[in-house]
């Protein structure tokens, strides 16, 4: 578990001084099928995504876009373009299963412990310190995108 | 990362996050998340650990069952599930 002492000072300034946002009021799913007939689905903030995507910018207020990555993407095939210094990318780019476990879900699935895995999964970077667009477009899109492919149950996975 | 999850939920599809930075989540609060004992960069542990990929996995899983109201934080238990 890190800790505020494993950030630099400059992101213990940022830590202190930014004004999170809290989860407000809290919506709260409470049915759907178990997870053995669920299909699940992963969304990462690890910046990660196919070379054939744009890479993600380091623009004032951090880059709300997503990308979107397929269920069959194999492995060593992510590329990751997030652009903050304060997390230690040599994980998510020696397994991408650190961030994006598909082929995790892949094996439970074929021993009937999940459903099934989702068409597709999603990507943004983390770090966005100016959130609204990301609050009022991206999230809901992909939100949205996640319920059209009849997703139950969404793994997030912050880096 | 929270209000992601928190627009996913909205729309109607339960949520778990994979916490590895506490002081984050305890202000954001999203609806369920799983504490891990690992530094930021890797939510599902060490690259290559498949079975510890497949416990953590397991545990954010059956969080979608837990009763509510939210926010639900677990903390990750190792030696909870086989490999």
């Amino acid at each position: 578990m890190a800790t505020l002492s494993d950030l630099s000072l400059k992101d213990r300034l940022w830590y202190h001084q930014y004004r999170f946002r809290p989860v407000e009021p809290l919506p709260w799913q409470a049915s759907g099928p178990p997870p053995p007939r669920a299909r699940v689905a992963v969304v990462t903030t690890a910046g990660v995504h196919l070379p054939s995507d744009p890479p993600f910018e380091k623009v004032k207020g951090g880059d709300f876009s997503f990308r979107y990555i397929p269920a069959d993407t194999p492995p060593g095939s992510l590329v990751c373009t997030h652009p903050s210094g304060a997390w230690d990318r040599s994980g998510v780019t020696t397994d991408m299963n650190v961030a994006l476990p598909l082929h995790r879900l892949r094996e439970m699935r074929e021993g009937g412990e999940i459903g099934e895995v989702a068409p597709r999964h999603a990507s943004f970077q983390g770090s966005i310190t100016a959130p609204m667009r990301l609050l009022r477009q991206t999230a809901p899109e992909v939100a949205q995108g996640l319920a059209d492919d009849g997703v139950d149950v969404v793994i997030l996975t912050p880096v | 990362m929270g209000l992601i999850a928190g627009a996913i939920e909205e729309r109607g599809i339960r949520t778990v996050c994979l916490s590895t930075f506490e002081p984050i989540m305890e202000r954001v609060r999203p609806p369920r998340w799983l504490s891990l004992p690992f530094p930021m960069g890797f939510p599902l542990g060490l690259p290559h650990e498949a079975g510890t990929q497949r416990r953590i996995l397991r545990q954010a899983l059956r969080m979608v069952e837990a009763p509510g109201p939210g926010p639900v934080r677990v903390a990750f238990e190792p030696e909870r599930d086989p490999s």
